[in-house]
Formats: C-alpha cells, structure tokens, sequence
C-alpha cells in the first residue's frame, strides 16, 4: 500500500480521535468531581446530537455554530440531573448509582426512539464532501474542523478550572471532598456544576460528532464504552491526558484496521484499556492515586 | 443442614417459602406457553443474578462484564456437542472449567494489580467486548453468523440427559438450577469461605490484618461465579439453539444479568430472585398494558423500555438497599434481612 | 387483548408477582367459523438498533391489508409483537401473541430472533411465515410449521453475480478487479461465505482482490475505504446495513475514490433514508436484491396501497417480502377453509401462487418450508428512487454504467 494511505489514516484517525478526547472529557470531570461513572454518557451524547439536529432543521444552524446553544441545554439538564436526582444518592454504593445510570439510560433510548424514529438523521452542509489536499494528504475538511472545535473547547474548559473561582473550587471539590466542606463549600452545589460542566463537554462532543456520523438513538453504547477506554488509557482527570488518548485510539484503530481487519480494530482499544489498567493504572498522563 | 437453615427461618417465612415452591412446582399444569416461558426467562435471570450476586454479594466484587462468563459457558457446551456429540452436562463442566479459568486469570490480573471498584468493573467489561469481537470472527463456532444447535423433532419427547425437549422440560431445569444455587449460596454463607467474604466485603484491610488471604478467596468467588454463570449459558444454548455473538457477549446482557440481583438486593440470598420476579414480570406486563394506547393510534415501539428504565429509577431512589429487605419487613419476617 | 394488572399489594407480593406471570394472558382457544378474521401475529424488532427495519416490515405488513381485502381473501387481523431486537424477548413475544390467539405468525427480519421464532411455532404448532432471514439453517432444522419465501445467503450471492454480468454484457466494460467491502454481522458472514464458494464457479471477469470486514457498530469506516481504494479495483461489491452504507458513501466521496460503480449486494443503499441524506452521491448504486417486479400487477396495488397509507416512505425489500408473507396466510387461510393450525400448515405447504408481487417464478414451498424461486433484481438509484435495470425483462429504467465520478455530479 502506498506510504499516502498510511500518513491520510494516521491524521484522520487523529482528529477523529481529538473528538473522542473531548467527549471522554465530560466522563473524566463528572467521575473525578461527582465520583460518578456516567453510564449514560453515550446516550446524552446522542440527545445532543438531536439537539443540533433540531437547530439545523428549525434554524438552519450549523453544528458548529450550534455548540454553545446545545451546551447551555445539555449543561442545564446535566445540572438538574445531578441536583433533583443523583445528589440524593451520594452515599449509596458504586452499584446502586450504576443501575440509577444504566436505567436512565435506557429509558434516553428509548426515548429517542420515540421521538426521532429509527431511522439514521444527518444534516446536509455544503461543505461536507470538501477535502484540503496537503502535499501527499488528502485532509477531510469537516474533520479538520472537528479537530480544532475539540481542542478549543478542551481549552475552554482547562482555563475555567484553571482560572476561575468556581473551576477551582470544583477541582477542590474532587481533591478533598471533606476538605471542601470544612471549608464552607456548598458541596452539593459544586457537584451539580460539575456533571453540568462534563455535560457541556459532551454537548460540544455531540456538536461536532454530528459533522460526521449519522445521529440514531442507538449510537450510545458504543460511545459510552469508547469513552470508558480512552478515560483510562489517558489518566483520570487530566485533561492533556483523554486528548492525547482520543487521539491514541483514534490512531491505532486506523493502523489497525490497516494492517491487520478493519473488523478486529476496536478490539485494540479494549485490548488497549486493558494493558493499561494493568501496567499503568493511573493511565498514561495521570498521577497515582 | 437444610433443616436447620430452615429453622432460621421465621415460621410465617417456611410458610410462604412452601407455597411458593409448591406453586412453582405445580405452575406448569395451570400455565400456558406464553408464562411458561415468561416464568422461564425469570429463572434464567433468578439463577444469573444469584451467580453474579457471589462475587458482588458476598465478596464485594462488581463485575459488569458478566455476559463473557455465560457466553464462554454457551459456545464451549455447544460446540462440544455439535462437534463431538458430547453430552450438555458435560460440556457445562467443560464450559465451567473454562469460564473459572478466565474468572481466574482476570481476578488474577485485576487483584495483583490492585485494581478496585469501578477500575475492575471497567476492566470486566473490556474482556467481555475484546472476546464478543474475537467469536465474531472464530468461524468454528460459526463467526457473527451464528452458531445453530440441531432441533432434532421439535415436538418430541423430553430427553434430560440430551437436554432436548419442550419448554415445561426446560421449565423444571431452569427451577432445579434456582433452587439449587440458592440453596449452594446459603451453604456458602455460613460457612468459613463465606465469613471470610463478607469480611473482605466489609473492610478488605481488617481482613487482611486477621490473616485472611484476601486475593485467594477474591479468586475463589470469581472463579465460582463464573463458572455457575457458565453452567447457565449451556442450559440457554441448549434452550435457545442459537448463538450470536453480538447478542450473547453484549453489555446489554450483562446489565440484564445484575439488574434483578440489585434491585431485588444485593448480598441477600432472596434478592435476585425476587428482582427477578419483579422486573421480568415488570417489562411483560408493560408491553400488555401499554398495548391499548396503539389503538389510539400512539406510536408505541420503544414506549415499554422508556417506563421499564423510569420503574428502576423509581426503585432505586425509594429502595436503596433492594426490594428484599423491605419486603421481608412487610412481609412481617423481622428479625434480620437474611 | 386480554387485559393484565400487576397486583402489588402488601402481603401477597411475591404471589402477586408470580401471579402476573402466570394468569397475564388467559389462554384462548376458539375455532374459527369460516369468514371470521385470520388473526396473524406480525413481529418484527420495531424497537432496539433494528428498529428501522422492523418498522418497515409492520409497514409492508399494514399496506397489505387492504390489497388481500380488495383481492376477496377473508379479513385479517395484525397482531403486532415486538422483539426489541433481542431473541431472549422474540420468544415471550411469540408465545405472547400465540396465547392471545393468533393463528399464524410473520416475522421476523433479524435470522436470530427468525430462529428462536421458529422453535416457538415449532413447539405450539403454529405456522410460521418468514418474511425475511438469510441464514441458510433456519430451514435445515427439519420444521414442520416453518416457511421461508426469502433466499437463502447463496441464492443472494449467486444473483449478484448473475446481475453483474448481465451489467457487464450490456455495457461492454468488464473490470479487472473487485473488493468486496462486508459487514462482519450475521448477514454480513452468511454473504461472505457464500461469495468464496460461489465466486470460483460464476466465471467472472474479475478477480476479487480483497475481503474487508468491519464492525456492524463501525463509528468512521475511513480506514476500511483507504484500504478498498489502495486495491485499485474498479468495482466496490459491498455488503451494508443502512448506517455504514450512509458513512462508506461519504467516505468515499471524500477520498475521491471513484469506481465503475458500487454494487450493493443487500440493503442499506435503496432505502429512503440513505438517498435523503445523500441526495446526489446516492445516485447509481446498483443494490442487488431480491424485489419487487414492478410488470406485476399486484406490485403496482402494493405501491399504491402503501403510498396512500404511509405517504413518504418508501416501498423495498421489507415492504414486499412482508406484504408476501401476509399473502401466503391469507391465500393458505382461503383454501384451508380454517384457521386451524394443522389445515393452515397443510395449505402453506400446497401453496402454489402465480400472481405475486416479487421478483419470482410465483410462490410455492419445498419440503423443507422454503421458496427458491425468488430471483435477485439489479435496481439503481436515480434522484430520491430505486428503479429496476435488471433483469432487462422488467427493467423500469436504463441503466447508468460506468457511473458519473463524484466531482462530475456537482
């Protein structure tokens, strides 16, 4: 196979890659602050991806142009979510705020189902088929653009942590939740912003997915899964840590299918994961715990 | 024994428990297909859940990845038999044996490397998706086409040694496994491999300060899990006919399996079979019940999992240590969940 | 139907529980006079990730209704039951219907779901009319009650060649090399079994240079198309669902790989969905696969039936292979003169029907249960429709081969 081949598939699996960070992003915030694994993490995705849809039929938004819009909504109901429901059972074991999740969960499906129908939605952009030719790359412009969109809202939300009041106090929050309430934090506020905050991740993720997959209600499990992998591969709560692991996968799921079947290649991520969880627990950016 | 673990049953609670069982052995007289295989599928899972409930239950393990276990059970008896004719009872030692094994080295692996709570449930998962894509692509067993048992005569007789026969046979076998595991569980619980889980399961480190060897008997709860796991797999092969990866190895199985044991409760004897009794029930009843509002013209397809999800959500907000302990207070057997 | 509750009350819990499952539906056993309804269980998976097909086939299933009234066959009664996708539900779904009295069963697309389907009928000796299910064992069992107007996998494969060299003859252009690009799904395995046993004996022009497999759940098939346009071939084989049909499409239009042309051994690329949401690059695939012939009278009654009652979606393979199988009971329904499971299995075994909708030398069924007469249409999209090219007997259209390049169709 030509070298071209090689070199096309490694940056179209990175920037691919790049959006799978960012939506592992809103599992890394919500486990590392809530102490939530967010078992409905692919199914809000999806409701996101709907929600652009709906911007793009009604107002003829562009997805991208949608990102903000789609954000405060999935940013309201991931605060309601956490507030009127999850906050009650923060002390219930692992378990338990499991099947919470994984019943929430199916019933977003379903939900979807209902609403959307079954069959595979898209929004037509003119630009969708354009390609950037680079030297021996052929680079798909809505990847590109995906690819940058990913890592400017990653940075958006590194410099909230980093900057703001509220963002520190969440990381606080995460450290040493009893730490926190010594000193005065309203906890269970500061969980609500949180989840918010991982679903807004997760809403730009939707976004941007939208450029190039079709939105059907039962993408979610695969996402949710994918997301599981590259959270652990790149370290809990390091936000350089799930791009780098986006990016990882989304690589050597392309080498993979390349040399080997393109049917084994999601093998590799889990055989991934795993090599990771045993060799390096913390994954490869993140501290020991 | 059993008549002592009798006797610690309050006599209002050997009442019930006797008339339930009568009424389960006689159901098959009074039923018809359609419950039969309702009450079928609720043992399946009363059975999958008690399995899934050692390593959870007892040992303090989460497993999400249960579905690797069944299945590794379901394709070994299979192919044993449709390769080699060897007989299902058989092959659900053989399928055991391999699905201890796996639970093994996975133990193994997550507990040498002190991977706990979510970390190993996540890692449960990544093996059972790394082998769903490896038998999709095993062409021995018949890939992601689908492995097929032969149906010899339909309507025939029932052959228990073969495990071939009708439902009603397959009925009597799913209860016998219930029973039987039930009954295995509250052996184990009071015996000294059972104290030494629930002492891990309480404080790992206080279990390892009094001596316990903490990783062996965490091994020893996979293992056994696993391989009860598989046993059910060989009974659903052999009941069902057919394999199909993606359906046999899905996560979606493996949530199914745990559902019932932690609504019903999680580390109690009656749990899973009572979360069993619920949620199966549960989904069939809503698919009756909703049925009216599709002649009103209401699109339904999807409305039944939309109010099954909102039920568990219900049930875990107001039940938070499963149904099972709140019912043995109502059903007036105070004196200790058991 | 028979109306259920869920007695939850303090004391009588767990025999409330088991109550439900056990009382939920009180058997029914009625002997139907002659001119009472057929009641017909239709199941299909019209929730879970088939959902878009099984409501398809419900679809062909409904618009069937009023063209076997119009016909002079007795009334019929849909029963709909659903398998959410899953084979462990499709058998309490049939059992279901079976208890609240239906007397033939139609389903169920997906070929596991079909097969646990079939040990149901099997079982409560209640005929069962596949409308749809590839996988050759479904009929191998040795069933009685079980009938399949659906090709098998091969027969599929062996009209796709059969297609493309009529394709090839017309156009005088025969490629050299061909990939075949395959879902690795049930469907998916089935087809590319038969295409390594069917390949070497079809004499075809070309050699097929590669077998790429991917993952029905494939989120980017980026990778599989880099490797399918690095072959060179000049003809892409592929074998879809609907979802990656959508995303290969676009793939390829971004790659700039452009073929003779992609020919669809399956489906994915005639549905509506699919043309709607490529608009131009959805023109010309040519989908190889068992169809309509659009010269039948009673296609045409078909079409306009469900044009009228669903306006928007398309007819297709679902719609008429469920449409057939609603044929098949209420045709078995008149000349058995009951709806008594014995004489209703007994009548679909006899069945002989000359005038049908399909693409097909008529409906009759071996000893086995199954229909092999049903031949393979080449069909090509143009513009939001799918019109029959082959065989050029029934075509609806010329074809277009060669196809236009991408950039060609701005």
């Amino acid at each position: 196979m030509p070298i071209e081949v090689y070199l096309n598939q490694i940056a179209s699996g990175a920037l691919t890659g790049l959006i799978y960070g960012l939506s592992a992003l809103g599992l890394s915030v919500i486990f590392g602050v809530c102490k939530i694994v967010n078992f409905a993490h692919g199914e809000m995705m999806v409701i996101a991806m709907y929600a652009a849809l709906l911007a793009f039929q009604w107002f003829g938004l562009d997805p991208l142009v949608s990102i903000p819009l789609v954000c405060a909504l999935l940013f309201a109901a991931g605060y309601a979510l956490q507030a009127g429901l999850i906050n009650r059972l923060i002390d219930v074991p692992d378990h338990m705020q499991f099947i919470l999740l994984a019943a929430i969960a199916i019933a977003m499906v379903s939900g979807c189902l209902m609403i959307f129908g079954p069959n595979a939605q898209n929004v037509q952009l003119d630009y969708a088929y354009d390609s950037y030719e680079i030297g021996p790359l052929l680079l798909d412009k809505v990847r590109v653009l995906a690819g940058i969109a990913a890592i400017s809202v990653a940075g958006l939300l590194a410099a909230f942590f980093r900057w703001t009041w509220i963002g520190k106090a969440i990381c606080a929050c995460g450290d040493n939740i009893v730490g926190a309430r010594v000193t005065g934090l309203n906890v269970k506020h500061l969980f609500a912003l949180a989840f918010g905050l991982g679903s807004v991740c997760i809403g730009a993720a939707g976004c941007i997915l939208l450029l190039l997959v079709d939105v059907q209600p039962f993408l979610a499990v695969e996402y949710t899964l994918l997301a599981f992998v590259v959270v652990i591969v790149g370290g809990l709560g390091s936000l350089t840590g799930a791009l780098l692991a986006g990016v990882l996968i989304g690589v050597s799921e392309a080498l993979a299918g390349l040399f080997i079947q393109p049917s084994l290649k999601s093998m590799f991520s889990f055989g991934l994961l795993i090599l990771v969880l045993l060799f390096r627990p913390q994954g490869l950016v993140g501290k020991r715990a | 024994m059993i008549k002592i673990w009798l006797a610690e049953i309050p006599p209002r609670g050997r009442l019930y428990l006797g008339l339930l069982l009568a009424a389960l052995l006689a159901a098959p007289l009074f039923i018809d297909g359609y419950a039969l295989s309702v009450l079928v599928l609720v043992f399946y899972f009363a059975y999958l859940g008690q399995a899934w409930n050692i390593m959870m239950g007892f040992a303090g393990q989460l497993s999400l990845g249960h579905a690797l276990y069944f299945g590794l059970g379901a394709y070994t008896g299979a192919a044993l038999y449709v390769h080699f004719g060897l007989s299902p009872w058989l092959g659900m030692l053989a399928g055991g044996a391999v699905a201890a094994a796996a639970g093994a080295a996975i133990g193994a692996l997550g507990f040498r490397f002190k991977i706990g709570g979510v970390y190993f449930a996540i890692l449960t998962i990544a093996f059972a998706e790394f082998t769903r894509i490896l038998f999709d692509h095993w062409l021995w067993v018949g890939g992601s086409g689908g492995f097929f048992l032969p149906v010899t005569g339909g309507r025939g007789g029932n052959d228990l040694l073969g495990l071939r026969g009708s439902p009603t046979m397959f009925y009597y076998v799913w209860l016998a496994a219930t029973i039987g595991v039930l009954i295995l569980c509250r052996a184990l619980l009071s015996s000294r491999l059972g104290y030494f889980w629930l002492a891990i399961r309480e404080d790992q480190e206080a279990a390892q300060a009094l001596g316990i060897n903490t990783f062996r008997y965490k091994i020893f709860a996979v293992m056994l899990s696993a391989a009860l796991t598989a046993f059910g797999g060989v009974l659903y092969a052999f009941y069902n006919n057919n394999l199909f990866p993606s359906a046999i190895f899905s996560i979606t199985r493996s949530i199914d399996m745990l559902l019932g044991a932690i609504i019903g409760g999680v580390g109690t004897l009656m749990g899973p079979i009572i979360g069993a009794f619920i949620l199966t029930p549960l989904g069939e009843a809503l698919t009756v019940l909703l049925e009216p509002l599709r002649d009103l013209g209401i699109k339904l397809d999807g409305i039944k999992q939309v109010f099954y999800g909102l039920c568990v959500v219900v049930i875990v907000v107001f039940q938070r240590r499963g149904v099972w302990p709140w019912l043995w207070r109502k059903l007036g057997l105070d004196g200790g969940a058991k | 139907m028979p109306k259920t509750r869920l007695p939850v009350t303090r004391r009588t819990f767990i025999a409330g529980a088991s109550a439900t499952a056990l009382t939920g539906v009180a058997p029914i056993r009625r002997s139907f006079a002659q001119g009472a309804a057929l009641k017909v269980g239709v199941i299909h998976p019209s929730s879970g990730f088939l959902a878009q097909i099984g409501q398809a086939c419900n679809r062909g299933a409904q618009a069937a209704l009023p063209v076997l009234k119009d016909m002079g066959y007795a009334n019929i009664e849909i029963m709909l039951g659903d398998t959410e996708s899953n084979p462990d539900v499709a058998r309490a779904a049939g059992e279901r219907l079976i208890n609240a009295g239906a007397q033939l069963l139609v389903g169920a697309f997906d070929s596991g779901q079909t097969s646990t389907l079939a040990q149901v009928a099997e079982q409560r000796g209640i005929p069962l009319v596949i409308n749809i299910a590839a996988a050759p064992p479904i009929t191998e069992q040795g069933y009685k009650f079980v009938f399949r107007n659906f090709p098998r996998a091969p027969g599929i494969v062996a009209g796709t060649f059969e297609v493309q060299k009529q394709l090839f003859a017309a156009s005088g252009r025969s490629p050299s090399k061909c990939v075949v690009l395959h879902v690795n799904d049930t469907f998916g395995t089935a087809m590319r079994g038969a295409f390594g046993g069917i390949y070497p004996r079809m004499n075809m022009p070309y050699q097929i240079v590669d077998y790429i497999s991917y993952d029905p759940q494939a989120r980017d098939l980026s990778v599989e198309v880099a490797k399918a346009k690095a072959t060179g071939a000049e003809i892409l084989l592929a074998v879809s669902r609907l979802n990656d049909a959508m995303l290969l499409t676009r793939e390829m239009v971004k790659q700039r790989w452009e073929p003779w042309g992609i020919v669809a051994a399956g489906p994915g690329y005639y549905e509506g969905a699919y043309m709607k949401t490529l608009g131009k690059n959805g023109n010309f695939v040519i989908s190889t696969v068992p169809w309509y012939d659009p010269r039948k009278p009673l296609a045409q009654r078909m079409i306009e039936a469900h044009q009228k009652m669903f306006p928007g979606q398309v007819v297709d393979t679902n719609t008429v292979f469920t449409f057939e199988a609603m044929l098949v009971a209420a045709d078995a329904y008149k000349r058995a003169g009951s709806a008594n499971p014995q004489a209703l299995a007994a009548a679909i075994r006899a069945t002989d029907i000359k005038d049908n909708a399909a693409l097909s030398d008529g409906i009759k069924f071996d000893a086995k249960g199954q229909n092999d007469t049903v031949r393979i249409a080449g069909i090509q999209n143009f513009d939001g429709d799918a019109k029959v090219v082959f065989p050029l007997s029934s075509a609806e259209r010329n074809f277009v081969f060669p196809v236009p390049g991408w950039q060609a169709r701005r």
